[in-house]
């Protein structure tokens, strides 16, 4: 069990975290800064999925609606960046209640179902008005957060440490507790007196507000905005991936298997095509034999 | 005293079966009722009505003068009813205590650290329910009947009005039996109005103020438990008017063993579910399996065709079955029809034959559909329907035809009477007397009505709480053993 010696120890590995670029080349801090943002993807996916029980096959609907609405703000009306994020961040909690308050009906299979077919939409959207939304090529901001890799760096991990904590925090708390009985088993939620919408319904809104908020930042990160890098389909596998390896139902894990993930695939640039497979392979076994993931074996010694 | 529960006129529908029918009970604020009815009888359902997890399609239900009927489960629950499930299904992650304050946790979003008052409840209802000692354990690391307890603690937690308790002895020992009942015992000191729901008289009689009984969703009769007993329809129920029973004139004195079962226990988790069992049944003999729901009957098939894991042996035909997987046993000849009939739903009757015959050659699968049709005729008028059309009672032939097309050796029959209404269980019982009298097929047959699985028995094993209790001709069993089934 995780106990409240958690939250000082979280703390201390975030400020030792903050002292790597007084040592590590750009080009790392560079990494760990796209680690950092698809961490927040993680950790959302973790919240409903390890907490709610519902798989959301469409992770990258929310990042990608989050990230194009600030991209559009920012391109057309040159809107200040924070201005951006922020309604990046409602823009995806809005288009996920429209997803989910229909969705949520649905029993088995057909949530995630409806959430996947969400992701194609939004893609063939954003393909098909290619004249405002700039297409496969994608758009480019007149902003970025910051020059120097440093300064990416450091927002990067402090907005990663506060999206962390909360969402960490919530998973902990009584809200927690509750959200995480009505993915067990919703009909003995109920027969306790929780209304297992409502807070299936809040989870999908603070998955989606991290999500969004995050593909917000990302793109400001890297200056442009496009399908291939908050969207595709492959962007919100990649995350799934990443909740299962690092250990669902724990949040923190979700965070360590973003960062493995995307370390992981830039060490084994130089196999070209052959990264992918290795990465791939990497994470199938894990799933079949860890099913816990790193931090499920580390906690719990947990075989399911 | 005012009545804490009225419930009035209820009605379920699932689709054309009528779980529920014209429903009516009262529970005063103080009072124990017990609520009995054999399985399929609608007394779960009336359960589910209650809590709000099934919605009514007609009628009433009053918690202390409110209208409930319809409302989803969490505002029924808010109303002041709490469920004991049979099942106990905490979160493994959580410490016992954390469970329970789960339950006492408000409905809220905001709220995000438990109010001070609600840790030192917690410990409260722990004591209570003698869960104490262990109130910083993983539910995981818990025996059985403290599971049990985590689910009542979890029930009472927030002091309903009603309390709702499905098979509240299931899987518990006599101490723990005492020591639940002074539980439920307690609620009914406090005022709480209590519902039990049990199979039979004898699981709730000394608890319960009064019983009502109901069969095919139906009430039948309520009052003390010896009046319940006493009840004509209660005893027809359960006992069958008069036991029958008809021998086959020809029955060889010996014959050639094809199942030994020996020395087989099962376990699920911590309960023991078959304690020790051992059976044999001859080639060509009818043998009945019957027990009260929950008594092992379904377990002890599920061990012999190896879907669950057990110990002791099992062998088929001389060769010992140990090491081979369902599928290769099923094979093998034993073929097994569930309880809950397993049917291909989407597809027509016609097709779920044709699967069941699948392996056989063209022409012999085809002459075997044949002779089934001709056993159940029925089924020939309904060769193009979907099979989940059809009623229950055409739907177990079905399930027994399919099963037959797969010439099987031996062949299992899990409850076939099910929620059966007895119309048609003259016509299932016929058709399998046609089955014994006219062919050498062997059938192990496991039943709760004593009345559908003695007629056509060779020989009758009674299986109680997982062990087998009598076993005998069936010419002796009311005599010997019949006593024991109200």
């Amino acid at each position: 069990m995780l106990k409240s010696k958690t939250f000082p120890s979280l703390v201390g590995i975030l400020l030792l975290l903050a002292l790597l670029p007084f040592g590590v080349s750009g080009y790392i801090l560079g990494l760990l800064t796209l680690g950092y943002y698809t961490a927040v993807f993680a950790m959302s996916w973790d919240l409903l999925f390890g907490f709610a029980g519902e798989v959301n096959f469409g992770p990258s609907f929310l990042i990608g609606v989050g990230a194009y609405t600030a991209g559009l703000l920012n391109h057309y009306y040159t809107w200040p960046i924070w201005a951006c994020v922020i309604s990046g961040g409602a823009m995806s909690i809005i288009a996920g209640l429209l997803l989910a308050v229909p969705a949520l009906r649905l029993k088995g299979p057909y949530f995630g179902l409806v959430t996947l077919v969400a992701v194609l939409m939004l893609q063939n959207f954003i393909v098909l008005f290619a004249g405002i939304t700039g297409g496969e090529i994608g758009l480019d901001l007149p902003d970025v957060l910051a020059v120097d890799d440093g300064s990416n760096y450091w927002i990067a991990l402090a907005f990663m440490g506060v999206s962390g904590l909360i969402l960490f925090g919530l998973s902990r708390s009584a809200v927690g507790l509750i959200l995480q009985a009505s993915g067990q088993d919703a009909v003995q939620a109920g027969a306790l007196g929780f209304n297992v919408t409502k807070h299936k319904l809040a989870a999908f809104c603070i998955s989606a507000l991290f999500s969004g908020l995050s593909g917000a930042m990302l793109i400001f990160y890297e200056g442009t905005v496009s399908v291939g890098t908050v969207v595709d389909i492959a962007v919100g596998v990649q995350v799934i991936i990443a909740a299962v390896l690092g250990g669902r139902r724990t949040i923190l894990g979700a965070a360590l298997g973003a960062v493995f993930l995307i370390g992981m695939g830039e060490m084994l640039r130089p196999l070209g095509e052959a990264s992918t497979f290795v990465v791939s392979a990497i994470a199938l076994v894990t799933i079949m034999f860890v099913p816990g993931g790193f931090l499920g074996a580390l906690l719990h010694g947990e075989k399911r | 005293m005012t009545n804490l529960l009225e419930v009035t006129g209820l009605t379920k529908r699932f689709g054309g079966l009528v779980a529920v029918k014209d429903m009516h009970l009262t529970i005063q604020g103080g009072e124990i009722l017990g609520l009995i009815g054999p399985n399929g009888s609608g007394k779960s359902t009336v359960m589910k009505l209650i809590m709000g997890i099934e919605r009514p399609n007609a009628g009433s239900v009053k918690i202390d003068g409110e209208e409930v009927a319809g409302l989803p489960s969490h505002q029924i629950a808010r109303k002041g009813v709490g469920i004991v499930f049979q099942h106990s299904r905490p979160l493994h992650r959580q410490t016992v205590l954390e469970n329970i304050k789960l339950a006492l946790l408000p409905d809220s979003l905001l709220q995000l650290f438990a109010a001070a008052h609600v840790e030192e409840r917690a410990h409260e209802i722990a004591r209570r329910v003698r869960l104490d000692h262990v109130v910083n354990r993983l539910p995981g690391t818990l025996p059985f009947a403290d599971l049990r307890r985590l689910e009542l603690a979890r029930a009472i937690a927030r002091n309903p009005k009603v309390v709702l308790v499905d098979e509240p002895f299931a899987g518990l020992t006599a101490p723990e039996v005492a020591d639940f009942s002074n539980l439920i015992a307690s609620f009914r000191e406090e005022g709480h109005a209590v519902l039990l729901v049990d199979h039979n008289v004898k699981g709730v009689a000394n608890l319960s103020d009064r019983i009502l009984a109901m069969y095919l969703g139906e009430f039948i009769t309520q009052g003390s438990a010896e009046d319940v007993m006493r009840n004509e329809t209660v005893r027809r129920v359960y006992l069958g008017g008069a036991i029958g029973h008809a021998a086959r004139p020809e029955a060889p004195e010996v014959r050639d063993e094809l199942l030994r079962v020996e020395n087989v226990s099962v376990f699920y988790g911590k309960a023991q579910a078959l304690d020790d069992v051992s059976l044999h049944v001859g080639k060509g003999e009818f043998v009945s399996v019957v027990g009260l729901n929950g008594a092992g009957k379904t377990t002890l098939f599920n061990a012999i065709s190896a879907l669950v894991p057990s110990t002791g042996v099992v062998a088929f035909d001389g060769a010992d079955l140990d090491g081979k997987t369902a599928g290769q046993i099923a094979r093998g000849g034993i073929v097994q029809c569930p309880e809950s009939r397993e049917l291909f739903g989407e597809m027509s009757v016609r097709e779920n034959l044709d699967l069941g015959g699948h392996h056989l050659p063209t022409e012999e699968a085809h002459q075997r559909l044949e002779w089934l049709l001709d056993l159940f005729p029925i089924l020939k008028t309904r060769a193009g329907q979907d099979a989940r059309t059809l009623s229950g009672g055409e739907q177990q032939m079905l399930t027994i035809a399919r099963a037959l097309m797969m010439k099987p050796r031996l062949l299992i029959l899990d409850e076939p009477t099910l929620g059966l209404a007895p119309v048609i269980l003259e016509q299932l019982s016929k058709a399998l007397e046609t089955l014994r009298q006219t062919t050498d097929i062997t059938v192990l047959l496991g039943e709760q009505n004593v009345t559908f699985a003695l007629p056509h028995a060779d020989r009758v094993y009674v299986l109680e709480h997982g062990r087998f209790v009598w076993e005998g001709p069936p010419d002796r069993f009311a005599t010997e053993a019949g006593a024991q089934f109200l």
